[in-house]
Order: C-alpha cells, then structure tokens, then sequence
C-alpha cells in the first residue's frame, strides 16, 4: 500500500506542482533589489566611507597634528607632517592618505580628538587610475567641505552610543 | 503577379519571401526570449532583472548581440577549425530548418508536406549532431564530456518522445501537422492525452537541454559544457540556436497538444483574434514554463535522469500508446475506421 501511494504521489507530480506554484507565488512578490545608481539604501550612521577632514564653523581646519590617527593606523595608510604655523598654532602641512592601503576600520576616526578625520557616508569614489586614490589634505578638506551637513548629523546622531 | 508565382523563378521568390517573413519574427523572438528569459529569472528571485539599456530594457538583446559581433572568435590551437567553426553553424541552422513545415495559420506553413512530423522530428534529432562535433572539435575535456551527455541524454529521451508523437498520430491518422491542428477542432490533446502531455513537454525540456535537464551545460560541474571554448559569434550562434530550439518545440507542443493556430473551445470572442495570434500566445505560454521550471528545480543528476528516461517514460508512453490505441479501436474511434 506505501508503495502504491508513493508512487502515485511521484506519478502525479504533486511535489514538483507545488515547488512551482512557489516559485509562480514569489514571482508577482514584489521586487527585493532597488535600481541602484538612482536608487540607494539606507546606510547607518556608523557607515565606514570615504574619508574627510572637517573645519569648524568659522572655516578652520580642526585637525591639530596630533598624528594619533597616522600612530593607530593598523595599514599605516596616513602620513602627516606638521609644524607650527605663523600664529603659533600647530597644524599639519602635509596630511595623506593611500586609500588603496587603507582597511576602513574607522580607528583613526576613534582616535581624533577633534573629530577632524572622519569616515563619511560616501561609498562611491572609485576612480580611473590609482594615483586618484592617494588623497592629500587638499582632497579631504574638499571631502569635509562638501560632506560636511551630513557628517555633523551623523556625528550628532551616533554621539548618544560613544 | 499570380501568373509570376506560377513560374518556376517566381515560386523560388515567393518561397524566398515567405521564409524572410518566418525568419524575422523568428529571430526577434529569439532576441527576446533571452531578454524575458532574464526577466523571469529575476521576478522570481525578487529581482528586477535587465531595466537600463532602453525602456524596461527592452534595448538589452540588441546591446547583447552588438557586444557578441565586437568580441573576438578565439579558436583553441588544438581544435579542428573547419568542424570547430562547423558545428555553431549547423547547430543554428538546423533550428531554423524545422520551421519550414510549422503552420503557424490554416495554410500558412513554407512546406506544407504530408510527413511534417517525422521532418520535425528528425532535424530535431540532427540537433545533436551539432553538440557532439563541438565537443570533440574543441579539444578540451570539458566540452567532450557535455557533447558525450547531450548525446546519450537526447537519445534517451527522443525515443519516449516518438511513442508520445505515435499516440498523438494514431489519434489523428495523418502526419500533416495542419491535419493534426485541424483534428483538434473540437477538443485539444493536451485533455485527452493529458499524461502523454506533460511527458512530451518534459522531454522536450530533455531535448533543448534546458534545465533541470542541463547537464551537457552543466555550469556548475563542467563549466559550460560543450561550448566552453566557444567566444564571439559562434558562441552567440549556439545561444540563438538552443532559444531557437526552445521556440521550435513550444510550437510542436502546441501543435500536437494544444491546438495550434486554433481558439480556445472555438466559441465566438477568442475566434475573433486571428490564428496566428493564438499561435504566437500558445507558445509564450509554453515558453513561459520553460523559463518557469528553470527557475524552480535543480539539475538532475545524470543516473536520474537515465532511470527517468529509460525506466519511467519509455514503459509508461509505451503502455499509454497501446491504451489509446485499444481504446480507439473499441470504441471505433480510430481515424477513417467509417469510412
């Protein structure tokens, strides 16, 4: 008798019908993905992206030479050079970093005192050539300028969990 | 102009004109049976599939092919060239052959020949021919054991395939395929002969090694098959060959089960939607559970679907062809038995 309704059950197809009627049901599901270049997920607040150098309101340059991010830099990516500047203030005169070297493991953003070097929510900075990739303190003040509303929400959002 | 189409060089025209006006459309619905086939793919893995180039993508298949022209044909230094380069060719042109004897309408096949189905039948058989001298011609291990596969595969599952079309004609008495669309006028084969439907549509999935009957493909094992070492354009022939080949037994489904050119029931508003119409539906509808049933199951694995083909289709077409046969000589059924 198992053997009878075994093999009426595989005749009829009736586990291959269902597997179908599964696939027929996700079919009108609608769609998972999004049209990515025009269309773009979330990203949290938290989001490791490309770097930047951020300025205080009244356009100076945060960052004070302290060369805590370039020391806890596990791919040693950074390279800064400082000296005092005219006014007696320290500040970098060279600040780089090989973003083909670079793990984006956020430490040096953990390390800053000022929040000057951060990671932003930028993703999309692949370039044509590798030399691109080797950002200097021109660039990423050029990062922090532009990113800069976004950056200060995100700080502010993420400041509750620190 | 009638008088021209009489004469020998105006028939050879007309023929000519007819086989552009098939070939066309053809070749078309090739291009976008590879874009819908990527489109059904993506809706059921809640994907949205090609969206960019053109409207809803509808540019992709051109883009697709004007990118396949550009591409370079590489011929492996140990391959056989003449057959290397053969075997695309043969394999494309013998899915476009079939076609001369599909009536797409009452009338309207290019040769409408009285053994149509054993012409199907046998080109569709060729077929195979174009797989093998691929694999051995490009002298590479994997492409010999997908031409090997595809060999004995499409041989197993042709011969189940020839009882279900003995059934189908011992129900029509003719082998005209417009005989056995009009035999369907009242009701279609795929009701009566409903087993017999679903093992002919299966061993078709087998015969354009589609999947989950893929293995002389079998991406995941052998790369692809007998066509790895193939680029460019005879790769793109092989493409075009194997959708050709797909449409081509969509039609014969439809012809032999689901009623051709014919409308559903025959009654008043599908008959107003002309036969090719209803043609061109059908085989969407049959290509559409291609695409379906890809999507669904996994590939088979090779002694399965030996045992599938040897153990359970071959006895059980043959058992149901003796049984239709018994039933329509009972019952004086049998085609012509009046007259």
């Amino acid at each position: 008798m198992a053997f009878l309704d075994r093999t009426a059950r595989s005749l009829l197809l009736g586990e291959l019908a269902s597997g179908m009627a599964l696939t027929l049901r996700y079919f009108f599901k609608p769609k998972a993905t999004i049209n990515y270049p025009y269309e773009k997920g979330p990203i949290s607040v938290r989001f490791k992206g490309e770097h930047a150098l951020r300025r205080y309101p009244n356009g100076e340059e945060r960052c004070i030479a302290c060369k805590l991010c370039e020391a806890i830099c596990p791919a040693q990516a950074i390279t800064i050079e400082a000296e005092p500047r005219d006014d007696g203030s320290r500040r970098t005169t060279r600040y780089d970093i090989d973003m083909t070297k670079c793990i984006y493991c956020g430490l040096c953003e953990e390390a800053c005192p000022v929040d000057a070097i951060v990671e932003g929510p930028n993703f999309e900075f692949a370039t044509e050539t590798r030399e691109e990739l080797m950002y200097n303190k021109e660039k990423l003040l050029a990062n922090g300028d532009r990113w800069e509303p976004e950056l200060a929400k995100r700080l502010e959002m993420d400041a509750p969990y620190r | 102009m009638e008088a021209f189409f009489a004469t020998g060089f105006g028939h050879l025209v007309l023929v000519l004109l007819q086989t552009l006006a098939l070939l066309i459309p053809l070749l078309i619905g090739v291009a976008y049976l590879t874009y819908a086939e990527r489109k059904v793919l993506a809706a059921i893995q809640l994907r949205k599939g090609p969206n960019v180039v053109g409207p809803f993508g509808l540019a992709q298949p051109f883009a697709d092919a004007l990118k396949m022209l550009m591409k370079e044909t590489i011929i492996p230094t140990g391959a056989n060239r003449l057959l290397f380069l053969m075997a695309p060719m043969l394999t494309f042109s013998l899915a476009v052959l079939a076609w001369a004897v599909i009536p797409v309408n009452e009338g309207w096949a290019i040769a409408d020949i009285n053994v149509g189905v054993l012409y199907l039948f046998a080109i569709s058989s060729l077929g195979v021919y174009g797989i093998i001298i691929a694999g051995w011609a490009s002298n590479s291990k994997y492409a010999f054991l997908g031409a090997l596969r595809s060999a004995a595969q499409m041989v197993s599952y042709e011969i189940s395939m020839g009882f279900v079309i003995v059934t189908v004609l011992v129900c029509v008495g003719s082998l005209n395929l417009t005989d056995i669309v009009l035999a369907q006028r009242h009701v279609w084969f795929c009701l009566p002969l409903f087993p017999m439907f679903i093992i002919f549509f299966i061993s078709t999935l087998a015969e354009t090694n589609r999947s989950p009957f893929d293995l002389p493909e079998g991406e995941s094992e052998i790369v692809a098959g007998f066509f790895v070492e193939y680029s460019a354009m005879s790769f793109a022939l092989f493409f075009l060959g194997e959708y050709a080949n797909m449409i081509l037994m969509s039609a014969m489904t439809t012809i032999l089960f689901l009623g051709g050119w014919l409308a559903p029931f025959g009654i008043e508003p599908f008959t107003w939607v002309p036969g090719p119409i209803w043609f061109i539906l059908k085989i969407c509808f049959c290509l559409f559970i291609f695409l379906w049933v890809r999507a669904t199951f996994p590939r088979y694995r090779y002694d399965q679907l030996m045992r599938l083909g040897w153990k359970v289709f071959l006895p059980f077409s043959m058992i149901w062809l003796v049984l239709t046969a018994g039933v329509l000589m009972i019952f004086g059924w049998l085609p012509g038995a009046g007259t």
